[in-house]
């Protein structure tokens, strides 16, 4: 494999280049010195781990912060980007990676939000209207303009997310993690997308995550490693291996189902659980579905955006109501328990979203790692706070959270980071089932193999583990069997040694979705 | 109180085994600092401004609203807003007024003279009654908490207008013959020579205090505030602490009560009238968040005494109430305005000199700055 980096000079179908980018946050240098090229027509993907500095260059890049010190040329000229409207009206456009919109208002206006089209009667909502539909048009999305965007599912306002940022004219277009919450068929049509705008000569930056996916639509790749590029190539000349040995210097993989011990009793059986839709039509979101996992078990769970895995792990833990069927921990039914009734059993869930539903994020690391278990330094009526620190230091230990100590706010704390204390804040319960829901979900590669290896240590322990995905490849990992999920219902299972081929296959990505 | 600091996650990078540091310092002392300018300020301006007797009148005053925004703490924290508790002031005033009097059982043909003790605790219940049709409506019934606690501010003061035709108790004394004496104590009598409102905000503050930070439900308290969906996931009973935490405000909207009328020997049906927006500014003096999860009660209740003190001052020198009522809103405004800024300041402006931080803006700002790097940068 001829893939040896090197650096190409700026060639005259170079759009943007960005020469020596420093930037620095007090003590703390994200970039040290950073060239940069985006090339005219074509998709330069940025891989890096998180706090590489990605994002930060890409922000750089937008207008939302200034460099330290460093150059942008646009169009050989150098420039410098007061704001981000700025930037935009320049060509520059960015999806960000936390969504932006406004969940009060309708996918038309989020759409035009901040530069309303005007007619003579004030703003010309027809006009507005007519070209959202076009844009969900060309993305293949069935959303109505007036739609309120609280009501789209995640994928969806990503989506609407990505059409605003498509919506202005943009010679340049960065799009950061544009596909953590969308499907297969949906990051299809995205590609499809991609590959018409930088056929009309729009240069494109991508970042993501999935490097499989990123590694399908880009031109270019570019490697970053603690704030300085480690790599640059021709995607042709490249393989997912070149990509992540540069990203964290070592190979690596996601590691094996652990063996060497029998599982042990059913520990939660799912018997015949049906889910209704919280939305009040009367489709059930999960049917009849049963599933048992027995002590020591590792259970992956795969399936696309809305076939019903969130409702499922949620419906279990207790935060949704069981429209039939029932739920049994170690042969009790638990379908009535409340949420904290049944963490003090031991069914845990770890959510999806960190953010809106893992974190409290006005404590501290030590805080939020203790919260779940207070119960246990409790002496009399007053918190033990020797018995709390040995408890945090502990599980800070034990899930290796990358820490100041507990004292640290959590928003110090890389996403990685946060996803252990999580992960940790529940283990220290000592739950006999753990459900995860997208553990992996906006975190990088080490982290997502710290946090599996994680697992897979405490199933050899005797825990039921439960965790769902819509990376393929993280299903061939840790899990012993895996469960695809389509449509409330399950459509296969499988042992370890499946391939992504018959996992994919069972979910109904191969196929159009047709509802 | 050095627990409650490191929940709010406010203090710097060198603070975090609750030692402190003078961003901490500055940034809890700013409510301080403007009492202590208050002070001085009165004293250049008014020779009786300054003087122990005085101090004790003014801090009196500033029990009631101290009290009251104690327990307005416990429902910001939660998130939440508390509208009832100048009407519950009113009311519970006015039920022991009442109490007072006797009460006639017309079946029986007897008229009950309750002890004091008995008045307290039944006008503490009637406070915490109010609190739990509050939480209930809100936690269970999902009323927004400003609405429910609204509609409460009007039922409860109609209650005590209907209670008195809009008349006053002014007979609240007792009778050594009838054992109902010492009504006045609560506001009236003083221990060590610090008026008894005083020693009871300070014991209420103390309560307080060792709630939010030793008990579990403190810390349930500050998770449900800072995060309800992940309190919830993590086993917190949210409902329960939110009903709570209304029933514990209610109560001390109680005792203020009881010691507003103690103090005027009187109980009408409209006292109290908009103290809950002055409770409401003493949490937000004292640096507390109203989206919740972020205070603690000694700003609180340095909130409370800069109300106090300043609207105390401007009395003494003579400024007219009209004014008073302006100055005490420019306050509010800029406690608040300043917090704003300098929050603005840590966040946009990282500096790019390296080491440790060596002055206070610094280290709070690589603090900020740094999270939002890592956690969004790759």
């Amino acid at each position: 494999m001829n893939a040896a980096p090197q650096f190409e000079p700026a060639a005259a179908d170079t759009v943007l280049a960005a020469r020596n980018i420093v930037k620095s946050y007090g003590g703390t240098h994200a970039l040290k010195g950073v060239n940069f090229d985006i090339r005219r027509g074509e998709v330069t993907t940025l891989f890096g781990e998180n706090g590489a500095g990605k994002s930060t260059l890409m922000k750089i890049l937008s207008g939302v912060e200034t460099p330290t010190s460093g150059s942008i040329e646009l169009d050989g000229h150098p420039v410098a980007f007061s704001s981000t409207v700025d930037a935009r009206n320049r060509g520059i456009s960015i999806i960000h990676q936390e969504l932006s919109l406004a969940p009060n208002l309708s996918v038309r206006d989020n759409i035009f939000m901040g530069r309303e089209l005007h007619g003579r009667t004030g703003i010309d909502f027809a006009e507005e209207a007519r070209q959202t539909r076009m844009l969900m048009a060309d993305l293949e999305e069935d959303i109505d303009p007036m739609t309120l965007v609280q009501d789209l599912r995640l994928g969806q306002q990503q989506i609407v997310e990505i059409a605003r940022a498509l919506s202005v004219d943009s010679r340049i277009l960065i799009m950061d993690e544009p596909t953590s919450a969308l499907s297969a068929t949906e990051v299809e049509v995205l590609f499809r997308v991609i590959r018409d705008l930088t056929a009309r000569g729009v240069s494109i930056v991508y970042i993501s995550h999935h490097l499989e996916e990123a590694l399908q639509i880009t031109d270019h790749a570019v490697v970053l490693r603690d704030g300085t590029i480690t790599a640059t190539a021709k995607a042709k000349n490249i393989d997912l291996e070149w990509i992540v040995r540069n990203m964290v210097g070592e190979n690596f993989d996601l590691g094996s189902p652990p063996t060497g011990y029998a599982f042990g009793e059913v520990a939660l059986s799912i018997e015949d659980v049906s889910i209704a839709d919280s939305s009040g039509s009367d489709r059930l979101v999960v049917d009849r579905l049963s599933l048992d996992v027995r002590a020591g078990e590792i259970v992956c769970i795969y399936g696309l955006m809305g076939a019903g895995r969130t409702e499922l792990l949620e419906c279990v833990a207790g935060r949704l109501p069981v429209t039939g069927g029932r739920v049994l921990l170690e042969g009790d039914d638990i379908s009535r328990l409340s949420i904290a009734e049944r963490i003090s059993r031991g069914l845990v869930l770890v959510p999806e979203d960190r953010q809106r539903d893992g974190l409290v994020q006005t404590m501290s690391v030590g805080t939020n790692l203790s919260l779940a278990s207070i119960g246990s330094f409790v002496t009399g009526m007053f918190l033990s706070r020797s018995r709390e620190r040995s408890l945090i230091e502990g599980s800070i230990r034990d899930v290796r959270v990358k820490t100041a100590g507990g004292g640290a706010p959590i928003g110090s704390l890389s996403g990685g980071n946060q996803q252990k204390v999580v992960i940790g804040k529940m283990l220290t319960t000592n739950p006999k089932v753990m459900l995860l829901d997208e553990p992996s979900r906006g975190i990088d590669v080490g982290a997502k193999a710290e946090v599996f290896r994680l697992l897979a240590e405490r199933a050899a322990r005797g825990l039921a583990v439960v965790f769902s995905t819509s990376e393929v490849a993280e299903c061939l990992g840790i899990a012993h069997r895996i469960i695809v999920m389509r449509r409330g219902r399950i459509s296969a299972v499988f042992g370890a040694d499946v391939t992504k081929e018959q996992i994919m296959a069972a979910s109904g990505e191969a196929v159009v979705a047709s509802s | 109180m050095t627990d409650a600091s490191q929940n709010r996650s406010r203090s710097g990078p060198k603070t975090s085994s609750g030692g402190f540091s003078l961003a901490k310092l500055l940034l809890e002392g700013r409510a301080f600092l403007a009492l202590i300018v208050i002070i001085v300020v009165f004293s250049m301006l008014s020779p009786y401004y300054f003087s122990l007797g005085n101090f004790l009148t003014m801090a009196s005053h500033v029990a009631i609203f101290g009290i009251l925004a104690v327990g307005m703490l416990l429902v910001i924290l939660n998130g939440g807003i508390d509208l009832s508790v100048g009407s519950t002031l009113g009311l519970s005033g006015v039920i022991a007024g009442f109490l007072m009097q006797g009460v006639q059982l017309q079946t029986l043909g007897v008229v009950l003279f309750p002890p004091v003790w008995v008045v307290v605790v039944l006008v503490c219940m009637l406070g915490a009654l109010v609190g739990l049709v509050n939480g209930v409506l809100i936690a269970w019934l999902k009323v927004p908490a400003f609405v429910a606690t609204l509609g409460m501010l009007y039922v409860v003061r109609g209650a005590a207008l209907l209670m008195t035709n809009g008349l006053t108790y002014n007979d609240l004394g007792g009778k050594p013959e009838l054992g109902n004496t010492g009504f006045d104590w609560l506001g009236f009598n003083r221990l060590f020579g610090v008026p008894i409102g005083v020693l009871v905000m300070a014991v209420i503050a103390i309560i307080g205090s060792i709630i939010l930070n030793r008990t579990a439900f403190g810390r349930w308290l500050y998770a449900s505030g800072g995060n309800e969906r992940a309190a919830e996931l993590s086993g917190v009973p949210v409902k329960k602490v939110q009903v709570a935490v209304y029933m514990l405000s209610g109560i001390c909207a109680s005792v203020a009560g009881l010691i507003l009328s103690s103090e005027l020997t009187s109980a009408g049906p409209t006292a109290g009238n908009s103290y809950e927006l002055t409770a409401i500014a003493a949490v937000v003096i004292g640096g507390a968040a109203l989206t919740g999860g972020r205070g603690n009660i000694r700003g609180t209740l340095v909130g409370a005494f800069v109300i106090g003190f300043l609207s105390d001052g401007l009395v003494i020198i003579g400024v007219s109430a009209y004014w008073q009522t302006v100055f005490t809103g420019a306050v509010i405004v800029l406690a608040v305005l300043l917090n704003a800024i300098q929050y603005r300041r840590r966040v946009r402006l990282p500096s790019p000199t390296d080491g440790p931080s060596t002055s206070p803006q610094q280290g709070g700002k690589a603090r900020t700055a740094d999270p939002a790097h890592e956690k969004i940068a790759g």
